[in-house]
């Protein structure tokens, strides 16, 4: 019983809950409870929670990474310009941006390690070099800003199949979201390097002195959130049929938030792969409530806002009433 | 306790907004027609619902006038329209929008189609599902392939193309096209069409990425453009006519460089009205927004629809002989 109070991830769920009663009351006549009304939130929930389960990682290391965002606008630029220019392979394209995040995610990280620099300044540098990167190579040449006609590249149906099928009307993403959410909390909690990650944001100093090698495991993080963005920004390419330079603004942010409903500190050493799962849940199911409760699209943002507010602090009271418990 | 109570009082102060805000978009009960057509076979008004999902952001003022044709058609009409538009220009999320409109199952959807590659998915589903679509502002182009019934707007190449024969016309050798919403098709076809249209007049031009957030920048982005020797400016739109007039009148280029834009505001009017702006191009978004509620409605009710095509809403100049009588209504949020 005390181990399942320790859970960090117990006020997410909570807030989970929460938040799917609320819109059940107040939206679940005009079709939130609908298979497809469930389907709209869980793709983007799924998108969001491959991103998060590696945030949350880096983020327990004691790092954040704010390029993700204008990876994903990177990645699936890539595979559409291999693809449409080039006309290769649509796997081919797939590897190129595959191997171009694990190498800016290989960059980011070394930067961090080596200067010491804040994480939040690196990749926010880098944020704007990729951004800037995106547009600037697409413009130069194609001349536009968004690139189509992925559905004619080579193999295309197969990766439709591994990418953007629907399984009984839900988003194959979704499977892929719980693969990555189990596979990263099993590295978490059951291997030594998950100890490791913990060390290097908790205690670096201590963890570097019982021989832990911090740099590569942060390195090796930064790369793993490099590469999760890719896998988003190639769901949405084979989704979506092409690619546009704006694609995944914004998404750095909701990744570090979903981390922290999931109960993962900012402050680094602690947190939960399941709990920014959670978080990912309920970001997106507030993003589609919202919709389903007609709520006039000016006032959007203020509900947003006051929903998460809201998530965080149900979280946070459950967590204060399990210390509590404890004692 | 403490933080039990207050957490309750929060909850609770979040629904009463959001009851209150759901009311706000929806039509006031009296404003339907007094008992004229209501009455009338099929569906009666009030239960009528039409979604409207677009790419414009609520902090653009021209989505702001689009919005007011909703609303007011809503109002007149006395039936129910929901609108949303993402929060940034983002396909991806649009096409969640829509997908979560479809979920609803509404009478009729209206969507603007700015990348249709990345929305045709959600718009062909909205369609498999028996709903009406129809497109607004953009999307001319493809609307009949998704199976959209119709597009209310104006062709984005030929609109580019004339202006850039207006400017050709007034003398302009080396022109500048300030795209300010990279990622949208449609601006880019407007910049080509005012590009190709000045090359066809023996002039020269290439187009300035700028960030539609942050006018400070964008306006840095065009004084630095300005020394180049360009004579001639075209913005798509108020987010780029604003900084680029910004940076005129700082740099002393006020009547010497001729600035064009696309759409109205107050601001633009007002240059156009003292001979800072040379003219600006009018698509009459209110009609695009007022329009598709009028005819979904009446679709939904008698089936009767225009048989397709484009209804075009522009384009239309505004030039400093006409600005005065646009500028009343445009203060009104109509132009």
């Amino acid at each position: 019983m005390r181990s399942l109070f320790n859970r960090p991830e117990l006020g997410a769920a909570c807030g989970v809950v929460a938040i799917w009663s609320f819109f059940s009351l107040y939206a679940g006549g005009s079709g939130f409870l609908s298979w497809a009304g469930s389907a709209t939130y869980l793709e983007i929930a799924s998108e969001l929670g491959i991103l998060a389960a590696a945030v949350s990682l880096l983020m327990i290391a004691g790092e954040f990474d704010l390029s993700v965002g204008s990876m994903i606008a990177a990645s699936g630029m890539t595979i559409s310009l291999f693809c449409e220019r080039l006309g290769w392979s649509i796997w081919g394209g797939i590897a190129v941006a595959m191997a171009l995040s694990l190498g800016v995610g290989f960059a980011n990280g070394l930067v961090v390690v080596r200067t010491r620099l804040p994480s939040f300044i690196v990749t926010l540098g880098s944020l704007f070099i990729l951004s800037g990167g995106t547009i600037g190579m697409t413009r130069l040449v194609t001349g536009r800003t968004q690139v189509g006609g992925l559905h004619q590249a080579l193999h295309y149906g197969s990766a439709e199949a591994i990418f953007a099928s629907r399984l009984g009307g839900f988003s194959v993403s979704v499977l892929w979201w719980m693969g990555i959410t189990v596979l990263a909390t099993w590295v978490l909690l059951r291997t030594r390097f998950g100890n490791w990650i913990f060390g290097a944001g908790g205690a670096p100093d201590a963890a570097r002195n019982l021989g832990v090698p911090v740099p590569k495991v942060k390195i090796a993080l930064f790369m793993t959130t490099s590469f999760c963005a890719c896998l988003v920004a190639t769901f949405q390419a084979v989704k979506f049929t092409g690619a546009d330079v704006l694609r995944g603004t914004g998404k750095e942010l909701e990744a570090i938030l979903a981390a922290v409903l999931g109960g993962t500190l900012l402050t680094g050493g602690h947190g939960s792969v399941v709990g920014a799962a959670f978080g990912a849940l309920i970001f997106g199911m507030v993003q589609q409530g919202i919709v389903f409760a007609g709520v006039d699209s000016d006032w959007y943002k203020v509900f947003l806002g006051a929903m998460l507010i809201v998530a965080v602090l149900v979280n946070t009271y459950v967590r204060g009433r399990m210390v509590e418990a404890r004692r | 306790m403490r933080s039990h109570q207050s957490l309750r009082a929060l909850i609770g102060c979040v629904a009463v907004v959001l009851a209150a805000a759901c009311t706000k978009g929806e039509p006031s009960k009296p404003a339907g027609p007094s008992g004229t057509t209501a009455e009338a076979p099929s569906a009666p008004r009030k239960d009528v619902k039409i979604a409207v999902v677009t790419h414009g952001q609520a902090s653009d003022t021209f989505w702001s006038v689009v919005k007011n044709g909703v609303d007011n058609a809503a109002k007149d009409l006395g039936v129910t329209v929901t609108y949303n538009a993402p929060q940034t220009f983002d396909m991806v999320a649009m096409s969640r929008l829509i997908d979560a409109e479809v979920a609803k199952k509404p009478d009729g959807l209206v969507v603007s189609i700015p990348d249709a590659n990345a929305l045709s998915r959600s718009i062909k589903a909205a369609v498999e599902a028996g709903i009406p679509v129809i497109s607004i502002n953009s999307g001319g182009d493809v609307y009949k392939q998704l199976g959209v019934l119709l597009h209310v707007g104006q062709t984005e190449y030929e609109a580019g193309f004339g202006g850039g024969e207006k400017m050709a016309a007034a003398g302009v050798k080396n022109a500048l096209c300030v795209n300010h919403e990279v990622g949208n098709g449609s601006l880019d076809l407007r910049c080509k069409g005012f590009l190709d249209a000045v090359a066809k007049g023996g002039g020269t031009g290439k187009v300035l990425a700028v960030n539609a957030a942050d006018p400070t920048d964008s306006k840095q982005k065009v004084s630095a453009a300005m020394g180049e020797g360009i004579d001639g400016i075209m913005t798509l739109g108020p987010l780029g006519a604003g900084p680029a007039l910004a940076a005129l009148k700082e740099g002393g280029g006020l009547g010497k460089v001729k600035l064009g834009t696309f759409d109205l505001t107050p601001d633009v009017l007002a240059g156009i009205r003292d001979g800072a702006l040379e003219f600006a191009i009018d698509q009459q978004q209110y009609l695009q927004g007022y329009l598709p509620i009028v005819l979904l409605t009446q679709y939904k009710q008698y089936g009767v629809l225009p048989a397709g095509g484009i209804l075009p809403t522009g384009p239309g100049f505004v030039t400093k002989a006409n600005a005065a009588q646009v500028i009343e209504l445009s203060a009104k949020g109509i132009r």
